[in-house]
């Protein structure tokens, strides 16, 4: 009977999971059939993951918690359990050892062998078989450290594929993709789905879970709220659903975007790391927003690090208010009034185990000191509590820490932390890459208060709907250079402009 | 997960505030229960009863006697706290203890200088201190690869020093720090707490203190919001010298003598085993300085109370071993009930 597409393989019955007082999941029905795309929403902290990790075997339910496959009840109380029962994930963070070839990873755990020996040869051809059906361009031998990310995610699929998996679930899959590459995992997305497997897909992107889905669920505050069928998603309804309200004008540009551009506070000339950014240069004017577009790997995070000094400079020279900075190290940086929102907030910006108080104080700390360096305290918990209600962080406690707070609040903590400094250049790359809805706008909200009171920003996003929303100019990068701009005199903003000069100009992309 | 529900939010929050306090006091209760443990053991060995009363352990004078064993560990520990803070370990401050005390005492014996053998031996333990955080800042080498070799190295000195040979003076003018009391606390007690005192204010009270966290619980961050990592890593380990050069004047005081070949053997382990009985997190970033103390506290109240109730010298190796294991496994196990998404 599980083949008949109208009766679900896999139904979760009133799962709820509980982390002592905390209520992560809340009696959530849902249900996922084979053949199927069902597309699974929500805010950040919505239930998203611990309804994922329930799925893998890493956190057990709640007692009355019914898990049934094929209509059979089922226990998941480990990854193997959830292995058996033919599910596999693809997380946001790929779980491969890049050591080992893809044949080698493709078979972990479930390793080819001739007695206590390892048969790699058969490892090897049927890793190949496995790889070519999924349309790889590598082979089962590469090593996992020397592909792309995008390769690395088919090397997972092929992992759940060959190990007989009958639903996959997959996180955030596109993060970091370009667009091609996205284009190319839809297609073997929907190749799973013809061959009959349960797809589960997360994501934040409406555009995405409108070309793919076959079903929408949504979750909000652990609660299920409700499904739609793929001819009833439209984005008002899937985002009433998420926010449990409408969101009007979602991104915002208040500040002066057309009249007179002022001053340069930024001029960026002819920079270079020798490697892949070539010889870029650019202008940051007061009270602008400047986007920097182009496909990942074009270089934006490099040129961006490269201004703040965190990488070292082959050639190029930096002014700020049009005298000329030596910026060797990023305290040159924020000393030079530029600061820097890493794309990567917990890896390169926040200490996770620290309060927010100590993480929004940190880059102050030094200027507001009492004599022989003690920390003054009072003019501390004042900075987190301004920023707390200026920014919109949502905190159980100034000392709570940070590495407990959702996604969206972590960004904002960091945000605060930039701004505590008074810059007069934001450079902020991926500003809202996972970041549920209400703490995107909230941050558009914040970006253009920011431009209004004269700050310089540039926004590097890989979301082109963002670019166009907020900026009032963009320059957009492909292979290391700069290579043409929008905005302004140079012709209007639009995704077509943007891609037909990120994928070099005439060829237009998807 | 955001709360939205104030009751829940309370809920958190206090679950949270009792979570820090928790981690700080962590192995107090071990410590005390260790303590009541050795109080009715030492009197059972000596009358074959579970009576308070017959118990040794908890005698003014035996708690002096503890206090004073767990002096030098608590200084080599708190400057271990520092290093590991960062991510970082120090195998070599039991040589430095070893070398700066053979230092202090070959000074003392220069006519005239005797009160300035304290400052050699404090100064040579800062130089050698920053030699680990140089290697470590600048030329990116792996602390433990580091103070491997320096351990061995400062250790083939403090020999060196001596002609291999024990330095004694039996007319030491710094001798009080070893011996002496204030007002019935002796000096390398109050020594000990000076040291745990003024490295929290560092730690928790100065800009420096909470850089230092900082770059445990992410260095790259750091580096990325302007703090000069190579600077903390050269103060973590410069402190974690200068403690071991006290700790060596303090040994070198309570026995008159020093020996660069036997002073000091192993006391790293000993550190060591202090600051993660103590909470702090091997990988940095998380722990406190009074956790250490009690750390300190229970590796001296152990060797104390076995010796006292009349365990071998072999088994006291043994028991010391697991208890340590046993007590962080514990620790672990506790701080597993607060995992969150």
């Amino acid at each position: 009977m599980s083949d008949t597409p109208t009766a679900p393989f896999l139904e979760m019955r009133n799962v709820s999971k509980s982390f002592g007082h905390n209520r992560a999941l809340t009696n959530v029905t849902l249900d996922f059939k084979l053949g199927e795309i069902h597309a699974l929403m929500g805010e950040n902290g919505a239930g998203k993951s611990t309804l994922m990790k329930i799925l893998a075997g890493a956190y057990i339910p709640d007692a009355g918690s019914e898990i049934l496959i094929d209509g059979k009840i089922i226990a998941i109380d480990g990854p193997m359990a959830a292995k058996q029962a033919g599910i596999s994930i693809i997380y946001q963070e790929l779980a491969l050892a890049p050591n080992l070839t893809v044949a080698e990873n493709i078979y972990l755990g479930r390793e080819a062998s001739r007695g206590a020996l390892i048969n790699r040869e058969a490892m090897f051809t049927g890793a190949e078989v496995v790889l070519k059906r999924l349309g790889a361009s590598f082979t089962a031998r590469e090593k996992v450290a020397a592909l792309s990310i995008a390769e690395r995610q088919l090397v997972e699929i092929a992992r759940a594929v060959h190990a007989h998996s009958r639903i996959l679930i997959m996180d955030e899959p596109t993060t970091t993709l370009s667009e091609r590459e996205t284009e190319r995992l839809f297609a073997l997305v929907r190749q799973l789905k013809q061959e009959g497997l349960a797809i589960v897909y997360i994501s934040h992107r409406m555009k995405e879970v409108y070309e793919l889905s076959d079903r929408v669920s949504v979750l909000r505050d652990g609660n299920y709220v409700g499904t739609l069928t793929h001819h009833q998603i439209s984005p008002e309804a899937v985002v009433r659903m998420m926010v449990g309200r409408d969101l009007s004008s979602f991104y915002k540009k208040e500040h002066d975007a057309h009249g007179s551009r002022g001053r340069a506070i930024l001029s960026v000339r002819d920079i270079s790391d020798g490697n892949r950014v070539k010889a870029c240069s650019f202008d940051i004017h007061e009270g602008e927003v400047l986007g920097i577009a182009g496909l990942v790997g074009a270089g934006r995070t490099e040129l961006a690090r490269l201004v703040y000094g965190a990488d070292p400079k082959a050639s190029g020279a930096v002014a700020v208010d049009g005298r000329e900075v030596v910026i060797r190290t990023p305290l040159d940086a924020v000393n030079a009034g530029i600061a820097y929102l890493t794309e990567d907030r917990k890896a390169l910006g926040l200490m996770l185990d620290m309060s927010v108080s100590e993480n929004v104080n940190l880059g102050v700390i030094s200027r507001d000191a009492r004599p022989l360096g003690f920390l003054n305290r009072g003019r501390g918990r004042q900075r987190t509590s301004a920023a707390i209600v200026a920014t919109g962080i949502r905190t159980s406690s100034p000392d709570a820490t940070v590495g407990g707070l959702s996604g969206g609040n972590q960004q904002k903590v960091l945000l605060s932390r930039l701004l505590e400094t008074k810059p007069r250049v934001l450079i902020l790359d991926e500003p809202t890459r996972g970041v549920d809805i209400g703490a995107k706008s909230e941050i558009y909200r914040l970006i253009d208060k920011l431009a209004r009171e004269g700050v310089g920003v540039a926004v590097i996003s890989s979301e082109l709907p963002e670019i166009i929303g907020i900026c009032d100019r963009v320059i957009v990068m492909r292979e290391g250079h700069i290579a043409g701009e929008v905005g302004g005199t140079a012709g209007e903003i639009t995704q077509e402009n943007i891609m037909a000069i990120a994928t070099s100009a005439g060829q237009q992309a998807a | 997960m955001t709360s939205t529900n104030p009751t829940a939010a309370g809920a958190q929050a206090r679950k949270l505030s009792l979570g820090t306090t928790m981690r700080a006091l962590g192995m107090l209760p071990a410590l005390v229960l260790i303590a009541i443990l050795f109080q009715l053991l030492s009197g059972y060995v000596e009358t074959g009863t579970l009576t308070w009363s017959d118990g040794r352990f908890m005698a003014w004078n035996n708690l002096s006697i503890v206090a004073q064993q767990a002096s030098i560990n608590t200084v080599l520990a708190a400057g271990m706290t520092f290093v590991i803070l960062t991510g970082g370990i120090d195998l070599s401050v039991g040589a430095v203890l070893a070398a700066t005390a053979m230092l202090a005492m070959m000074t003392s014996l220069v006519p005239g200088f005797g009160m300035v053998a304290i400052v050699v031996a404090l100064v040579a333990g800062v130089v050698l201190g920053l030699i680990n955080g140089a290697l470590i800042a600048f030329m990116r080498l792996p602390p433990f690869i580091v103070t491997l070799g320096t351990m061995t190295s400062v250790r083939g000195l403090a020999r060196l020093f001596g002609n291999d040979n024990t330095v004694f003076n039996s007319n030491l003018p710094f001798a009080f720090i070893g011996n002496g009391t204030v007002l019935g606390i002796p000096w390398l007690v109050i020594i000990a707490l000076a040291t745990v005192v003024v490295s929290w204010l560092i730690l928790r009270r100065t800009v420096l203190g909470m850089r230092i966290y900082a770059v445990g619980g992410n260095p790259e961050a750091s580096r990325l919001a302007g703090i000069k990592v190579w600077l903390i890593t050269l103060f973590v380990y410069g402190m974690s010298g200068l403690l071991a050069g006290l700790g060596g004047t303090m040994s070198a005081a309570k026995l008159y003598a020093a020996n660069g070949s036997q002073l000091g053997q192993s006391y790293e382990l000993d550190a060591i085993a202090a600051v993660i009985l103590g909470g702090t997190s091997f990988v940095g970033g998380v722990g406190s300085i009074w956790g250490t103390l009690i750390g300190a506290l229970i590796i001296a109240v152990l060797s104390n109370g076995l010796i006292l109730t009349g365990v071998s010298d072999i088994w006291q190796f043994i028991i010391k071993g697991l208890v340590i294991i046993g007590a962080v496994a514990l620790d672990r196990l506790r701080m597993s009930g607060n995992a969150r998404t």
